[in-house]
Formats: C-alpha cells, structure tokens, sequence
C-alpha cells in the first residue's frame, strides 16, 4: 500500500517551509532513517528522515518550493510493484503537486503578510517602505547599532555559531567576531549578571534570553542589580543594558515555556520595558533600547518572529519610548493591546466593523514608560475600552489601565473596561486546551460588544 | 584557622608598616563608631561591622594600581575605606544623610564610588560575584590591563551563581580575583554546618582556576598573596581564587547577638590573632615606631573618625524630591 511522506512540523511554531532539496530521486530505495530531503524553517535547515520503508515513488514538490504547508503530501512511498503513477493520483496533493508537473514554485508567500497600520507620524511621509519579518528587523537593528558604537556586543546561549536559538542573530558573528557576539554556558543567572557587571563597567551589554521564561533564574540580578542600582547609587552608577528574547506562549511548549511576563517587568521601577508587534516597532524601539542609558527589558515573541511587516527604509530608524501607536482609528470603542495581543486586536477590529462597530486599536508599544494620554483622549472619544493581553489576568497590564482610566476618564466612561487576558491556568499541553487558555479574537469581538450593549 | 607564618622582612618597610596600621586602626575605629551611632539610634536598618577583617582589604589594597576594580557585600565598609573613600561620605550614608556616597539612598550595604572605581556595596548574598566578573569583562573587552578583585563571605561561596561565574571567568580567562572572605560563619551557620568541602579555594580546581588559602590575621601575608594573584591575572591568565581566612569579632549584624560560638572563642582569637596587635608589635619589636609615636596616630585616626561622625549627624537628610530622582538616567518616574 502506498504511503504519503507529509511536509513535517520541525518547529513548534512552524506553519510552512521551502523543501529546499531532496536527497533521493523517484525509484530509489528507502529504509527507515535514511535522509530524505532538506527543509527550510523560518529558523534552520533540517534534515527530514524517513520513518517508512519502500521505493519512493513519486515526488509531489520538487525541490524549491517554498510555502509548503505543513502536513501537505509532498512524496509517495511505494511498496515493490505496485504503480507509483496511480498511488500518486490517489494521494490528496492539490497544489503543491500541480507545482510539480510545471516545475513553477507555489504561489503562497513565505508569510502572510499583516494589515497595515494607520498612517502615523514616525516616518516623514513618501518614506520607501521594504517588507521585513520582524526577525529580520531585530537582527538588522542590533547590527546597526553594533556598527555605530564598539561597546555594544552580544551574549547568550546559541546567540554566535548556531546564528541564534531563533536566529535573530544570523550573520553577527560573521560581521562583528567572537569578541562582540558570545555564546555562552547555559548559565542565565550567571550570565545576567555579569551582563550587569560589564555595563557597570562601561560597556552596553545586549543580554538576550533563549526564552524569557528562562529569565526566572536571572530574575535578582535584573530587578535587585540592573534596575536598582542607579538609585541606591545617588545617580552615580547606571546600567545602561538590553536583556531581550521571545516571551509568551509560542505553540504547544506547555506551562513552563508559555508566559507573558509583560506585567512582572512592568511593576520594577528603573526598568523599561518594550514590547513590540510589528517589524518596524521591533527595530526601531531596539535601537532605541540599546542606546538608552538604563536597563530595558525587551520582550519579543516567537509567532511574531516570521511575519513580515513594512519597514521605513531609512538611515537610522527609532522611535520614542512612551509613545503609542493608533493602528486604526474608530469611534465606538477603544481595544488596547501590545505584542502578539495586537493580532487578536485588529482580527476583532475587523469583524467588528462588518457589525457596524468602529474600533479604535491603539499598540502601547513600551509598557514602562506606558502612554496612559493616548489611551485616555481615545476613551474621551469612544467612551468604552477593552484591553487584550495573553498574559495572566491578576494584576495584569490590563488591570493597571483600567485603574488609571477609572482615575482619570472616569466620567467618559459609558461601559466598565473589560480585560481579556489568557486564563487563570498554567499552560496546557493539549492542543484543544491551549487554545481555551489563550486569548481569543471571539472573547475580544465580545467583550466590544459588550461594552458597546451589542 | 591558618596559623600565622613568619613575614618575610625583606618584603616589608617602616613606611608600609606604619601605613597598614594607620589604614587597618581607621576601619576598626570608624566601625566602633558606627555601632555607637547605630546605638544612639542615628543609623538604621542592617548595619555589618568589619571588625576583626581589616587586614584583607588593607593587605589586598596594597597589591592594587591605580584603576583596578573592587566590589564587595553587604559588609563592605572597611572595603570603602581602604580604597580611599571619604569616612565622613561613607558615615554620612550610614546616618542616611545628603552628605553621605548615595545621598542617604542606599545605607550601609549599597554605597559606589566611581571615582575609587567601587562598585558596592550588594545586599543580595552572592550576587556581587557574576558582576564582579562583569567588570572584569568590560576590562578585558576594552584591553585596558585592569583587574577586579570580587570579595564575598564563606556563605556566599555556597551560591550557585558563584559556581556560574568561576566556570565563565575561566572560560574567558577574566582578569578578576575572587577573594573569600572565610570569617568562619556565614551570618549564625558555622561553615562546617553548612558544607563538607570547607577548603573553599579548592573548588576552583573543579573550572580550572588556580587558588590557595591565606592567613587573613597577617596583613603581609595578605598582601604578598594579593601580588601573586594580581601578576597571574595580569599576564592574561585568567581568574585566581584568594580564601582568606578571617574572624569578625562582632555580630553578623548590630541585631545578632552571636549565641552560635563561645565568647572564649572570639576572646581567644582577638588576643592570639589580631591583625592590628601583630603590625603593632612589628612595628615596636623592629623599632620603626615608639609607644608614643603609635599613640599619636591613634589620636589622628580617632580625630578623623570623630570629623565623620559629626559630619554625619550634621549633615542635612535628603531634600524630599530626592525620592523621585535617579530612578532613571535620562528621564523623569513612570509616565514622563
């Protein structure tokens, strides 16, 4: 009977990749273990091995193809005489396959591409825009700002030879050299602090964590060392350093790599703290955060790696701390989010506006310092607010704007501000549980509709 | 304990004895000082007396050049006073004044100097170590032949992070020396209570760093080892581990009342050991100095004590927008 070889998952958070080469040809055959073909992730090129035996029958992606979905059939496996033209008719490959036959790659971009923001005033207006994933722009503002001052370099675990965990930081080594991007033990306690130390010391240390959850272990040196010690010094000693890496869940790692620590950084005095959705907030609030004279916690996300945004093409590209972005502008209701929470944001925005329901969707951008007017004049205007994280929902991001507005724009308020957050659980492993215990578009629609009596 | 080795004379001068002496009696007179204020109730909080340990710093000081890097604990007055700091800043922060290093901000265990290249003053058990290192760090990147000496107690040598920063340090061959500061008790915890590898300085050998033990009651002593370790991280060779080994005569703090030895023991120890008696009697037995030339600097250290002191308590407390200041660098609080 024959087989289907499906395009594997080789990352948590893979959606697609390029089957970038096979390495056997239709005819040959194939024993469990043997390597098939390379696939590129957004992150490396892995080899995929066989786990079937048989003859390969048929290829049904040649090699090139990018954007093959994860699961789509892309080689059958034959047992010894059976007809390897017909089992490959038999086998469910619709596109990719017809891609075989012409040999033209599948039309399906890399990685969709999200919605654009309203215009706003960071770029002067006719800038040249270049599609960038947020990937790309973290690497590309580190790179930056390594050329523009020789006291800025690299450390973390897998940051050099391996190009980054994630890979934000392919081709540092290559440029700066192993003095300015180091990889180190696995030691985030250890590291964070000597990362502290070498600021002290002059230097402006970008700390980068393989994950934030690993950050717990570092957690003194940031709050008790790095935030702390400019005013326990009377203004002598600063600490002018990044600690950055994804945060929040990425898909299916469960309790332990799944948490939004947005809140946890934003409660520390002396710290800020950035976290960025798009590609060009990402690089332009980097380098902003590597020439800022105090520690910045700067919490990226691994989804949000591969998407692909517009980015001004400009010499020397960065934006403010302490500065909102509307993305859309709207009149019924304001939905304030940051991160990947600005996804489910703008999803809702959307489907909102086919009910007749105008969204006003402000991204908050840094967290520490947080931009509290724009959130205020909006809800001015629209009288409502809901807010949307995935972090947990006990004194959450959430919960301090919803303080601050019930101070400040108490007698604008038409509705109580609603506060969509991931639930009150550790993260699930199970795929079905997962997705209860995030964050929703649908909670979000919701919660508009509720405070706009909908 | 070690037991006290024989100094070389040959190593030694008048002009040095006479100096550690001056620069050991400062920090027992400022602590006793400081306990007296913490008594009349002008200092507050934590208040750690190095009493006892003068002549670590005094002799490690003595093995530093100009530029060099110390960071230390929550004990970390005398540290301040061998590198140079100003008594009366050092007790103006004690008694949380405007004159004081930190503005009156930090207290006792968080002081920095810039100028004396100090950089505290940790309250975190440990955690001065992995930055310590950082610094080190930061000199070997900018290739400017500096060295960090990190101190910290034998309790903290039990922190994990410790063992973190050895294995990079050696890794990168860091330009730092880690001294442990072996006082025999880890706040009430005996280090025998708390370890069966007590030889601290042996557990570099597990990362490859090289390391000894050293009489801390022998100023000379301390002083020599210092120069040892100073050249080896120097000639690029990476980390040394110092375990000097030490006594504190007081409390782990002004509030411990110190049940967990014997006040035979600690009698026993100031009469037999201590650093300050054992330069003092190099000094009259080698005839450097008379009974009334020591007297005499004993009046000049208790003069420059008191100048602190007053200063302390006549310095201002922090004008009320200080609360708000140096949170940040660049800007105002939160929501600038």
């Amino acid at each position: 009977m024959a087989t289907e070889i499906l395009m594997p998952a080789l990352s948590p958070t893979m959606e697609e990749g390029t089957l970038a080469k096979w390495l056997v040809k239709e005819g040959d055959t194939v024993s469990a273990g043997d390597i098939l073909a390379e696939i590129e992730t957004d992150k490396a090129t892995m080899e995929f091995e066989a786990v079937d035996e048989g003859t390969l029958g048929k290829i049904l992606v040649p090699a090139g193809t990018d954007g093959v979905k994860v699961n789509t059939p892309i080689a059958v496996l034959v047992e010894d005489g059976e007809d390897a033209e017909a089992a490959a008719s038999a086998a469910k490959a619709p596109a990719p396959a017809s891609a075989a036959t012409d040999s033209t790659p599948a039309p399906a971009p890399a990685t969709p591409k999200a919605a654009a923001p309203a215009p706003e005033p960071d770029v002067p207006e006719g800038t040249e825009m270049k599609s960038t994933t947020v990937r790309e722009a973290l690497r590309d503002a580190m790179a930056e700002e390594m050329r523009r001052d020789g006291t800025v370099f690299l450390m973390g675990e897998e940051v050099a030879e391996y190009q980054g965990a994630y890979k934000i930081s392919q081709g540092l080594l290559d440029e700066f050299g192993s003095k300015r991007v180091i990889d180190t033990p696995i030691t985030e306690h250890g590291f964070a602090g000597l990362g502290v130390g070498a600021a002290f010391g002059g230097l402006r240390p970008i700390v980068e964590f393989m994950t934030f959850n690993f950050a717990m272990q570092a957690m003194d040196q940031i709050v008790n060392s790095a935030a702390k010690t400019l005013y326990m010094s009377g203004g002598q000693m600063g600490c002018p350093m990044v600690f950055r890496g994804p945060n929040g869940a990425a898909a299916r790692v469960a309790a332990q790599h799944s948490q939004d620590y947005a809140a946890w950084y934003a409660h520390i005095p002396g710290l800020k703290v950035v976290q960025p959705y798009s590609a060009a907030d990402a690089k332009g609030l980097l380098k902003t955060a590597i020439r800022d004279p105090n520690p910045v916690i700067f919490l990226e996300n691994e989804i949000l790696y591969g998407r692909s945004f517009d980015v001004p093409v400009l010499e020397d590209f960065t934006l403010p701390f302490g500065k909102a972005r509307i993305w859309r502008e709207g009149t019924d209701v304001t939905i304030v989010s940051f991160g990947i929470g600005m996804t489910y944001a703008l999803e809702a925005a959307e489907a909102l506006a086919k009910d007749g329901i105008s969204a006003e969707v402000i991204d908050l951008r840094t967290l520490r310092p947080l931009d509290t007017a724009t959130v205020i004049e909006s809800v001015k205007k629209t009288n409502r607010c809901v807010t949307v994280e995935e972090g947990f929902p006990v004194c959450s991001i959430g919960n301090h704007i919803s303080a601050v507005l019930m101070q400040e724009a108490f007698d604008w308020l038409d509705a109580p501000v609603i506060n969509c957050t991931g639930k009150d659980v550790p993260m699930p492993y199970a795929a079905n549980l997962e997705k209860l215990a995030l964050v929703t578009t649908k909670e979000v629609i919701d919660a508009a509709k509720s405070v706009t009596y909908r | 304990m070690a037991t006290r080795k024989t100094p070389q004379k040959s190593n030694t001068s008048k002009e040095e004895l006479l100096t550690f002496y001056r620069e050991m009696l400062l920090i027992r007179r400022f602590e006793e000082k400081a306990g007296q204020l913490y008594g009349m109730g002008l200092i507050g909080g934590f208040c750690h007396l190095y009493i006892g340990q003068e002549a670590v710093v005094v002799g490690l000081e003595a093995a530093t050049e100009e530029g060099d890097k110390r960071i230390t604990s929550y004990r970390d007055h005398g540290h301040m006073l061998a590198c140079g700091m100003d008594p009366k800043g050092v007790m103006a922060e004690l008694t949380g004044r405007e004159g004081g290093y930190s503005k009156g901000k930090g207290g006792s265990m968080h002081m920095f100097s810039k100028e004396k290249h100090f950089y505290g003053g940790h309250g975190i058990v440990g955690a001065q170590v992995p930055i310590g290192a950082g610094l080190a760090f930061a000199d070997k990147y900018q290739e400017n032949g500096r060295v960090t000496f990190v101190y910290f107690g034998d309790g903290a040598a039990n922190q994990g992070q410790v063992a973190e920063t050895y294995n990079m340090a050696e890794l990168w061959d860091l330009p730092v020396i880690f001294v442990i500061e072996n006082n025999q008790y880890a706040m009430g915890t005996a280090v025998k209570r708390a370890t069966k590898s007590p030889d601290f300085w042996e557990r570099g050998a597990a990362f490859g760093i090289k390391g000894e033990a050293v009489d801390g009651m022998d100023v000379l002593a301390v002083k020599a080892a210092g120069e040892k370790a100073v050249a080896h991280c120097r000639a690029g060779k990476g980390p040394y581990i110092l375990e000097i080994m030490t006594y504190r005569y007081r409390g782990h703090s002004m509030s411990d009342p110190a049940k967990y030895r014997s006040r035979e023991e600690v009698q026993k120890i100031r009469e037999e050991r201590d650093a300050i008696e054992h330069v003092r009697d190099l000094l009259l037995t080698g005839k450097h100095a008379t009974e009334d030339e020591l007297k005499e600097i004993d009046k000049q250290i208790k003069g420059v004590v008191n100048e602190a002191a007053e200063f302390a308590k006549e310095s201002p407390e922090p004008a009320l927008d200080e609360l708000w200041t140096d949170i940040y660098a660049d800007t105002a609080p939160q929501n600038a």
